[in-house]
């Protein structure tokens, strides 16, 4: 990041940073992650890239604050969600119910949280299925339903992890959409990790590219592309080829 | 930034999203034929008809004096009696209030005693081993015990059943904790769920199927335990439940009482299966999407 001390003191307020964040598993060889620092912006959607074992998870972790043990400082101040590949909808639960799951657990009013966990659905698409169980959806909606879970519980910061790993082509590119809405409508900070760079590229404000064993990051890369955005513009496939050819290199460097 | 295009383009990710949802979601036919769907129903009835139709044949044609076997009319002309006088209906009323209240008293202390060998490692290591040893023990082996640690009164019945009842209950739940996928830990996690929380709406919840699988087998276990009990504990200072009733029936060498109490114990086992833990576990099961 660079500083000019003669510009005007208007700062951007920063959601979350980490600085010099490392972290060793006992049982592994070698560091997991290696001097990340990041500085992510409040509103800014943030894509991560890199091949498998480059501690993508764990970041996330890291930053939820669900892993604490790490060397190195994180700082998130904001209330935060984790999204994962599999919806990790509560199978016991209907629709409705795990939307409003997290302002139960939060202690807010029955009535109250049926009409926001209605509201935040219906915002989503998902009109006719408030009593339906998860299993009876498909993929998409699941995932649907798991952002919406995620805005109830009325984070500022949304983590995701691979979110759209599990899911076809076609669901997957309006999902994109989708995201990019709720994104924009809820002045959400979005910290989106993938194996997918198009996919970063279609949703990010930034890519960072993460190298494996130990994870560091690699490179970063600012996305200036006005929304609505589509994965398979030739904006999009030149970046994302850049990016892949830096992503191939560092897949050799372990071969 | 372009509003109307952007409007546009959120009615047209509405409009995607139906059209995808609608082309996933299978419209299921319900079978019509009523003869069809309701003919697996009378199944089980059909095999108890069979069963009665060759003891009545057996002992029909065989030369087993009726006082060894009596025929199905004759127990059932004996339980009408019986029912006419009213010491039918009182036997199983006692019965199955003793069972219940035993059952309940079982689940009170299996369910925190599951919770903390499921939860906490240490404590399975050391004390699961005692609750497989006293699965393994059958539950009249504590009878002569507790006659003589209670006398005969209540107390030892239900000693008895909770004995019988409360190992199968708590290994029930314990298993179900083993199987809660750790994805739903993690989503507690998310949601900074506090202990009780975290209890109350993930780790029950999710081993419920598991939970209620020990409550099954912990109810047989009680109702056998039950059924011991009575046999052996008889006194005059305890009402007469079905196991006693039995045991008059031995007493007084009437066959047809023994085998009529028999049935009566095979009966309402079946029956608190089909009203109350059929219902439950299939809740249970297509509410998780295990079952349709």
């Amino acid at each position: 990041m660079s500083s000019n001390l003669t510009a005007p003191p208007v700062k951007v307020a920063s959601a979350l940073s980490l600085v010099a964040v490392s972290k060793t598993f006992r049982q592994v060889d070698g560091e997991i992650l290696k001097n990340i620092n990041l500085d992510v912006k409040s509103g800014e959607f943030v894509s991560i890239v890199g091949a498998s074992g480059c501690g993508k998870s764990t970041l996330l972790s890291i930053i939820c604050g669900l892993d604490k043990e790490y060397q190195g400082t994180s700082i998130n101040t904001l209330p935060t969600t984790l999204m994962f590949q599999d919806s990790a909808l509560l199978p016991w639960l209907s629709v409705l119910q795990n939307v409003e799951l997290p302002m139960q657990l939060q202690g807010r009013p029955k009535t109250e949280r049926t009409a926001i966990a209605k509201d935040l659905l219906e915002r989503m698409d998902l009109r006719n299925v408030f009593e339906k169980r998860p299993h009876e959806l498909s993929g998409g909606m699941r995932q649907r339903v798991a952002i919406a879970r995620a805005l109830a519980q009325e984070s500022k910061v949304l983590l995701m992890d691979e979110p759209f790993g599990a899911l076809d082509a076609i669901t997957r590119d309006v999902l994109h959409d989708e995201l990019s809405k709720v994104w924009s409508e809820n002045n959400l900070t979005v910290i989106f990790v993938t194996h997918n760079v198009r996919e970063a590229v279609r949703l990010g404000q930034r890519v960072i590219l993460m190298g494996s064993r130990p994870g560091t990051f690699i490179k970063e890369w600012g996305v200036e592309m006005p929304e609505p955005r589509r994965i398979d513009t030739a904006e999009v496939a030149d970046m994302a080829r850049e990016i892949t050819d830096e992503l191939r290199k560092e897949i050799r460097r372990h071969g | 930034m372009n509003y109307e295009k952007k409007f546009a383009a959120m009615d047209e990710i509405s409009s995607l999203n139906s059209g995808l949802d609608a082309l996933e979601s299978v419209p299921v036919k319900a079978d019509r034929n009523i003869f069809r769907t309701n003919i697996y129903r009378f199944f089980p009835l059909l095999s108890a008809i069979i069963i009665i139709a060759i003891w009545q044949i057996v002992a029909t044609f065989s030369h087993i004096p009726s006082y060894k076997l009596p025929t199905p009319l004759e127990v059932f002309e004996t339980l009408k009696r019986e029912w006419k006088q009213g010491a039918l209906w009182s036997a199983i009323f006692t019965s199955v209030v003793r069972g219940a209240v035993g059952f309940f008293f079982a689940i009170a202390l299996a369910t925190p005693i599951g919770l903390l060998l499921g939860l906490n490692r240490n404590l399975r290591l050391l004390f699961r081993p005692i609750l497989v040893g006293l699965q393994q023990l059958p539950s009249v082996a504590w009878v002569p015990a507790a006659v003589i640690w209670f006398g005969l009164s209540p107390v030892t019945i239900y000693a008895v059943i909770m004995l019988g009842a409360v190992p199968s209950i708590a290994n029930g739940l314990i298993a179900g904790i083993d199987q809660i996928p750790p994805i739903v830990l993690k989503v507690a996690d998310v949601m900074h769920a506090s202990q009780w929380q975290r209890i109350r709406h993930f780790i029950l919840p999710s081993a419920w199927v598991g939970y209620l699988a020990g409550l099954e087998q912990g109810w047989a276990f009680a109702w056998r335990s039950l059924m011991a009990a009575e046999l052996i504990a008889v006194s005059p200072s305890l009402g007469i439940g079905v196991g006693q009733l039995l045991d008059i029936g031995r007493n007084l060498g009437d066959m047809s009482l023994v085998v009529g109490s028999i049935i009566v114990i095979m009966v309402i086992g079946i029956t608190i299966e089909k009203l109350l833990f059929g219902p439950i576990r299939k809740r249970a099961y297509v509410n998780r999407g295990l079952a349709i």
